[in-house]
């Protein structure tokens, strides 16, 4: 008959739920003024988490489609502290660099076709593409009937190009071997160029058309279309989009009358997941030509390296803002613990009635606790959606598509229901032990 | 001082053991400091089962303290108390709210319903803590408010309700858990005369029809004499004990 178990416990959980939101329910104006420190913790943090994936999310995208698992051979310039470098003759041109920006390097500095054909022998299946490129600059193109004109980015390109860059020519083909033998003034230009310029549903193989490149007029041939994705950055109008067209390598070259040499190149390596190796070897393979270079050298870097450092960087950021919008957090559940001293204090004299209805002392801390949980959840609620809202505004403003983070959410609420029972439970055990006697006569 | 033998308890009760069983009891305040101030000194009571008691006594006479003991709020300094042959002195704190639980129903002068909480929840309250399923609860908080005659103001709150219906409703949750034990504290102290009367024949329906034992602390004479016996209070001792009429009174 007296047992007092635990059941009471499960019994009166519900209860407990419906007594909270009564009792802020009567108090509403409170409940809402104490609710808005974990609304503004969490919505910030919400928000900055949103962002900031956004921004990682964007980024790791456009670099993803742009493949990740592509090394960037490149001429670098040797530091003046590179003890490969260091030859007495080189400190004083060291210094002119340093103050004059970045140099670019002289024709007789350039990597070679030579180099790569050694090269491509050198390391033979290792390497399933290597992929050359000059690029040509910014052009402008007129469209048909119209006083419009539609912008390009041409760039010079050889046949590996198309399976590093995961190019998807959807109709007519890409760059052949005749087209770079030839120099001949063809191109492969994006699906939604061919719309913009000669109207929707024309077939552009065999057109051609004119293209202002540095007040130089060219006429290309269009052999080839290939399905364009524009990346992450959003365009308002169509005409703001710079397609990227392709011209055979040696047209480019001949047309920029541009040095037989390459700053950089790409190379896909057969097996992904040796590409840590592939790279220094890559590296040492050229170091040999470039022993005697005082001043350049060449490295290799992928964009799995580049995406990574972005990543951990934007990461580390978001989390340092994040924990400064964490100390609000921290505010916010102090502003609910002293709400519920408050409560506690008010409600005396029903804490002492309960007492003496026979309410054990843990049934008033629970019903304490769950009175600050839902402070806390309802809170957490709320500041999650106002921290979508804002993320997603802010993402939107930054030209960026929205990533609320599912893990953010769910630890937000988890870390609310935390604070409500971390910064209710000292208040709920003041309740649990007040003596029935003394709040009863409490006024 | 006299043993409190002379009562007129049926001769069935007698057969029984006592309801309360209280020897000896000695209360001290601030023990062992230099305040320290004993309050009872040594106070004998017996309440049989189906009893209608009265405590009488001037304010400071130690009658907040006996009703505190006798409804296992506080425990004795010294002496012993069985209620309903529980140990109440050596009870721990979880076993006390066990007993005010199931044991006693308390009826207090300010009503003390909780706010914001329909009269049906707070008479569901008891038996909440009491582990009652929400089903039982509700059935049985209609029937006991239905006795009260207060059956269509189920879903009222207390600022919805009058002094007298307050108070019926605060007896209707006395009894939730059927007590073995009624304990009133003036239960109609902040009440007019007309509605006191309303409260007072309520009790003595309860005592009659359901047998409740009621132990009621007052110090209006006219009411005390209402019961079947009368015990007064004075400076912490039990100085006298005589019977009452044991019927309604008029006004």
């Amino acid at each position: 008959m007296l047992q007092s178990g635990k059941e009471v416990v499960c019994v009166g959980l519900l209860d407990n739920i419906h007594m909270a939101f009564a009792s802020l329910w009567a108090n509403k104006m409170r409940a809402i003024l104490t609710m808005l420190g974990i609304i503004i913790g969490i919505g910030s943090v919400i928000a900055i988490v949103t962002v900031g994936d956004s921004l990682t999310g964007s980024i790791s995208d456009s670099m993803q489609s742009l493949g990740v698992s592509n090394i960037t051979v490149s001429l670098t310039e040797k530091s003046s502290d590179d003890s490969s470098a260091t030859t007495t003759t080189t400190t004083g041109r060291g210094v002119s660099i340093r103050m004059f920006g970045p140099s670019q390097p002289a024709d007789e500095d350039l990597i070679t076709d030579d180099m790569i054909a050694d090269y491509r022998t050198a390391f033979g299946d290792e390497i399933t593409a290597i992929s050359l490129t000059e690029t040509m600059g910014s052009g402008t193109v007129p469209v048909a009937n119209s006083s419009d004109s539609a912008s390009v980015n041409i760039t010079g390109v050889n046949l590996d190009y198309q399976t590093a860059e995961s190019i998807d020519v959807t109709n007519g083909r890409f760059i052949n071997q005749n087209d770079l033998d030839g120099t001949k003034k063809v191109c492969v230009v994006a699906d939604q160029f061919v719309s913009a310029v000669f109207g929707e549903g024309v077939d552009g193989i065999g057109k051609s058309f004119d293209v202002t490149v540095n007040n130089k007029v060219y006429t290309f041939y269009i052999v080839g279309v290939y399905q364009y994705e524009a990346d992450g950055t959003v365009a308002l109008t169509s005409s703001d989009v710079t397609y990227p067209m392709y011209v055979p390598l040696t047209t480019a070259k001949k047309l920029d009358s541009a040095a037989a040499g390459y700053q950089s190149f790409t190379v896909v390596g057969s097996a992904v997941e040796n590409n840590a190796a592939f790279m220094q070897n890559t590296e040492d393979f050229f170091d040999s030509y470039y022993t005697r270079n005082q001043s350049w050298t060449v490295s290799a870097s992928s964009m799995e390296t580049m995406v990574s450092t972005v990543t951990e960087m934007i990461s580390t950021v978001q989390v340092a803002i994040a924990a400064i919008a964490a100390i609000s957090l921290l505010v916010g559940g102090i502003g609910v613990m002293n709400i519920m001293m408050v409560s506690i204090t008010e409600r005396t004299r029903e804490i002492g009635t309960r007492k003496a209805l026979g309410a054990p002392g843990f049934a008033i801390r629970l019903q304490f606790i769950v009175e600050s949980v839902v402070i806390c959840l309802i809170g957490g609620v709320i500041g999650i959606i106002v921290g979508i809202a804002l993320g997603t505004v802010g993402a939107n403003l930054l030209g960026y598509a929205a990533k609320p983070s599912l893990v953010a959410i769910v630890a937000s609420v988890g870390f609310s229901m935390a604070i409500g029972v971390f910064f209710g439970y000292y208040p709920a055990s003041k309740a649990a032990k007040l003596d029935p006697i003394e709040a009863l006569r409490y006024e | 001082m006299a043993e409190p033998n002379m009562t007129d308890t049926p001769a069935t009760a007698r057969a029984a053991a006592p309801l309360i069983d209280i020897r000896d009891l000695i209360k001290t305040y601030y023990i062992g400091r230099p305040n320290e101030l004993e309050i009872l000194h040594g106070i004998n009571l017996t309440v049989w089962p189906g009893e209608f008691v009265a405590i009488v006594g001037e304010s400071g006479s130690g009658k907040s303290t006996v009703m505190n003991i006798i409804g296992a709020l506080d425990r004795p300094t010294k002496g012993s108390y069985l209620l309903d042959g529980i140990d109440v002195q050596s009870a721990t704190d979880r076993e006390l709210s066990a007993i005010r639980n199931r044991k006693i129903g308390f009826v207090f002068q300010t009503f003390n319903l909780i706010g914001r909480t329909t009269a049906q929840k707070n008479i569901e309250l008891p038996m909440l803590y009491a582990g009652i399923p929400a089903r039982a609860r509700s059935s049985r908080a209609k029937e006991l408010l239905a006795m009260v005659g207060m059956g269509d103001r189920a879903r009222h709150q207390p600022n919805e309700l009058s002094g007298g219906q307050k108070q019926r409703v605060a007896i209707a949750r006395a009894m939730a858990c059927n007590p073995a034990l009624l304990l009133a504290d003036e239960p109609t102290g902040a009440l007019d005369s007309q509605t006191s009367r309303n409260v007072m024949d309520l009790f003595h329906d309860l005592h009659e029809q359901n047998g409740k034992t009621i132990v009621l602390i007052t110090h209006n004479p006219e009411l005390a004499e209402e019961c079947q016996r009368i015990l007064t209070l004075k400076d912490g001792r039990i100085v006298a004990e005589r019977k009452g009429s044991g019927v309604r009174g008029t006004a």
